[in-house]
């Protein structure tokens, strides 16, 4: 079961469906980052797990994911950061509250 | 009795009350592999479902770790070393954070969900579903055993085919640490 590259790629996708369903039904701004990062993390698994079973490869996909991880590092960063800048002037983090581009 | 001695290396122990227990021929990987996978699913799944903010950070931590259990299982150790120091010891640190710098007692914690949670929910299974169906259909070629990725490899396509996305990554990162500071810096005089 290990030694198949499927059964990775189906654990990948099960957990993007995760966070895929997380980004869309939670309310809290953070919970919808940390889903963010678990489809990042899903997106990772998959590459790994080709750059792994796929011989040319090897190495490019080691390569891919780190830059990938400093990428989601910079994406959390400012992504927290505009969350904590929102509930200074808001005072809540639900998204569905945020309605002043509506009013 | 036929005690299947398929060890490929591992920990002999485990593989020996395995097969005594009455699963001959079990490899240490699958055994690692599917604990992992049931970790990391069981622990995404409550990232997303609980109440309680906090919890669902910390839940998010065991997934991550569960996922660096699974880069070594793939053969993939530098990555699970990063996947350690960024993700478990820099970006949980960062969510813990703004999550107790954001969370207000006084708000209704009831509703955690959206109204669209179901469709929503249909939604994700119905991708999850095709994604499987996508993945199990395709042939992917040349898909030899798994390899083991040798860390000097890696640094040498790192530091010679990819010495350009490198250095933009740390461009990057750089503008993202002086955005962020800049964007959570508390405003003399604005709104409070």
């Amino acid at each position: 079961m290990s030694n198949s590259l499927d059964s990775y790629l189906v654990l990948s996708g099960l957990l993007f469906a995760i966070g895929s369903f997380g980004f869309l039904a939670r309310r809290n701004a953070i919970s919808m980052l940390m889903s963010i990062e678990l489809m990042l993390n899903a997106v990772n698994l998959a590459i790994v797990a080709f750059g792994s079973f796929i011989e040319p490869l090897k190495a490019n996909a080691s390569v891919i994911a780190i830059i990938v991880m400093a990428v989601a590092a910079g994406e959390a960063t400012v992504g927290l950061a505009i969350v904590i800048a929102i509930y200074r002037n808001r005072r809540t983090p639900l998204v569905d509250e945020y309605n002043a581009m509506r009013q | 009795m036929a005690i299947g001695l398929a060890i490929a290396g591992g920990p002999p122990g485990l593989i020996l009350v395995l097969n005594i227990l009455g699963f001959p021929g079990v490899r240490w990987d699958d055994v690692a592999f599917v604990l992992f996978a049931e970790i990391m699913l069981v622990s995404g799944l409550l990232v997303v479902t609980m109440r309680d903010i906090i919890r669902c950070g910390l839940a998010m931590i065991v997934c991550f770790g569960a996922l660096a259990g699974i880069y070594v299982v793939v053969g993939a150790p530098l990555v699970a070393g990063a996947q350690v120091l960024v993700y478990i010891g820099a970006i949980s640190v960062l969510i813990l954070f703004a999550i107790m710098l954001t969370q207000d007692k006084a708000a209704p914690a009831r509703l955690v969900f959206q109204t669209q949670a179901v469709p929503a929910a249909i939604a994700a299974i119905v991708l999850a579903f095709v994604i499987t169906l996508t993945v199990t259909a395709t042939d992917w070629g040349a898909v030899g055993t798994r390899i083991r990725n040798a860390t000097d490899d890696v640094a040498r396509a790192l530091f010679s085919t990819y010495v350009l996305p490198f250095e933009v990554v740390g461009v990057l990162l750089l503008a993202a640490v002086i955005g962020g500071v800049f964007l959570a810096r508390h405003d003399e005089g604005g709104p409070p």
